[in-house]
């Protein structure tokens, strides 16, 4: 049940300029998340900016006992609610709403899993990845970015036994170009009897690639979709995204992302209409 | 400490507080089940609603301004059959009063959807939507049109005996005329105000920022503009007045009143805190206690509009 915490922020660690963490005390959101969930925060309740932004869970923060404490957010600086929160300090407060919608469907082994991230993307795999890890699956991170700075929280992957695959647009780390390149080969390359799911977030165009991918080669994808949202819960219609319709109509159906989502099966999302 | 009453008549309708969810901002009501206990609330005015589903405008359908923001969802909605089927009796567990806001393209519309739900159990009142800015159809043609209004009210009115409150526009010369067209075409109250129609434009693309090129602006912004329309609002009709506009404070709600509200409708703060609703209860019931009224009903319609200088001013030459 998604509650609001006015949540004291514990700790900003910036890793670059274009990229944060910010970690917050809401242990009554934290023990509740689900990998692929989001929370709506706000800094202050007061009405310059009037909405709550959505923000995937990036980490569960845990006490040495293992008792959740916490959450993070992996933000990157971009408008002015993301340029505060990237100037936040520790001991100022977040309003904090969540965890909301669907989450990942999380396979189990023998089968295998492979994340697929395209920047700030990256938000919603480090739980994922935990999560199929306690199941002894087989986890692989396809991880692209512009430049080697912006692959972040790599130890933490590593920690987990993640395997990565890492590529950049001007070839500083890993390999030269789109982070699907990598992954169309080794889809081609993975034995047809090793059980394997898909998971992506990134921007729109990757995930499409990595739906279409997964798709020509048998395999079953969840992207976690990121539209413009206005309340979170389902209340104002805003956060549609095109499914394809269940009857034989043709139109697409505009679903709440929010509600319904952010988790989509790949072969679920009309591409063409998604803006 | 004493008790308040906090229960206001809307007509022939009592609601338990004066606070209700306002149309297009809280879904059909059970989206919300899980953060707001639904029976602590004045009543719900869900999602418009069409004969027919409808699909809405393509996204982008929000944009954020100051202290408010654009809407152009186009009406998305289930249709009032899936309404009554799927939604309505799940919702009548909670026994909170749902006004069903209708929507339609032609006045035979307006009259079917109020004839169905006449006689469907657990409708509490019909809110005619009559002014949304985002459709080309009907809806706000009515609306912006005495005639107009005058027709939708007295053909439902016609054909139920549950209470009829068309919403109306701000979008017009002089929103009092159609307050009091409504009153004689037989509405028990009016709601108001709905959005005013606005645009906004990515300077860097020159591409306006909603798909809909235009859409409603709502939010703290154009709550000035409301507490003004309700005032003349009341001067001119005696039904009851179910104001709102920027609502997001216990002090918001008792402006409202002020100025003539009977109950008001908490929107767009609603997406900001849903939590909203039992702080503006008991924000409510302090400025009761504090000035000395037992209901809630002393406050509407108090403003004091009495000659000389204004309170602030006294103050303010005095210090």
């Amino acid at each position: 049940m998604p509650i609001d915490v006015d949540a004291v922020v514990l700790s900003n660690n910036r890793l670059s300029p274009n990229y944060n963490v910010v970690a917050i005390a809401a242990p009554e959101i934290a023990t509740q998340a689900q990998p692929g969930q989001f929370v709506m925060i706000k800094q202050t309740l007061d009405s310059e900016p009037l909405l709550r932004r959505p923000f995937s869970i990036f980490e569960i923060l845990r006490d040495k006992d293992g008792e959740a404490k916490g959450l993070s957010l992996l933000n990157k600086p971009v408008g002015t609610v993301t340029q505060r929160l990237f100037e936040i300090e520790a001991g100022e407060r977040l309003q904090c709403l969540g965890p909301l919608g669907q989450p990942f469907s999380i396979v189990s082994f023998p089968e295998a899993a492979w994340m697929v991230a395209g920047g700030v993307g990256l938000a919603p795999f480090l739980t994922l990845a935990e999560t199929l890890r306690e199941q002894k699956v087989e986890t692989t991170l396809f991880y692209g970015g512009r430049s080697t700075v912006d692959l972040v929280y790599l130890e933490s992957f590593k920690r987990l036994d993640v395997s990565l695959v890492l590529a950049t647009e001007d070839g500083s780390r890993g390999e030269t170009g789109l982070v699907t390149l990598p992954l169309a080969r080794e889809l081609q390359s993975v034995s047809t009897d090793q059980p394997l799911s898909l998971y992506a977030c990134g921007p729109t165009p990757m995930m499409q690639v990595v739906a279409k991918l997964a798709h020509t080669h048998g395999r079953s994808s969840e992207v976690s979709l990121e539209p413009v949202m206005g309340c979170g819960l389902g209340g104002c219609y805003s956060c549609v995204v095109p499914l394809h319709s269940q009857s034989n109509n043709l139109s697409p159906q505009l679903v709440r992302s929010c509600r319904e989502g952010p988790v989509f099966g790949g072969d679920q999302v009309v591409w063409a209409e998604l803006i | 400490m004493n008790s308040v009453d906090l229960s206001v008549q809307l007509g022939t309708l009592r609601l338990p507080n004066p606070l209700v969810a306002a149309s297009g901002c809280f879904g059909y009501g059970l989206e919300y089940a899980d953060v707001v206990d639904l029976s602590t609330l004045g009543g719900i005015a869900v999602k418009g609603l069409f004969l027919d589903e409808r699909q809405g405008h393509p996204p982008q359908r929000i944009v954020e301004t100051p202290s408010g923001m654009l809407n152009a969802i186009g009406l998305q909605g289930i249709g009032v059959h899936r309404f009554i089927d799927d939604q309505l009796p799940a919702l009548r567990e909670y026994k909170v009063n749902i006004f069903v806001n209708i929507c339609g393209s032609t006045i035979d519309e307006y009259a079917e959807l109020a004839r169905i739900l006449s006689d469907t159990e657990g409708v509490a009142a019909l809110e005619l939507n009559i002014s949304c800015p985002n459709i080309k159809e009907g809806g706000i043609t009515f609306g912006c049109n005495l005639n107009g209004t005058y027709d939708v009210v007295a053909a439902v009115r016609k054909v139920t005996k549950l209470p009829v409150i068309p919403k109306l526009t701000p979008n017009v010369t002089d929103i009092a005329s159609f307050a009091r067209a409504a009153e004689e075409a037989g509405a028990d109250g009016v709601s108001l105000i709905n959005t005013f129609l606005a645009m906004a434009i990515d300077v860097e693309t020159r591409r306006p920022k909603l798909s809909n090129v235009v859409g409603g602006l709502s939010g703290p912004a154009i709550r000035p503009i409301a507490i003004r329309m309700v005032h003349q609002c009341r001067q001119a009709v005696k039904i009851p007045i179910m104001g709102m506009g920027g609502i997001a404070s216990a002090d918001d709600v008792v402006e409202f009143m002020i100025a003539g509200a009977d109950a008001v409708q908490i929107g767009t703060a609603n997406f900001v805190d849903p939590f909203i609703w039992s702080k503006l209860l008991k924000g409510l019931t302090e400025y009761l206690r504090r000035h000395g009224h037992v209901s809630v009903r002393d406050i509407v319609n108090s403003v004091d509009l009495s000659e000389g200088q204004t309170k602030t001013d006294q103050t303010w030459t005095s210090s």
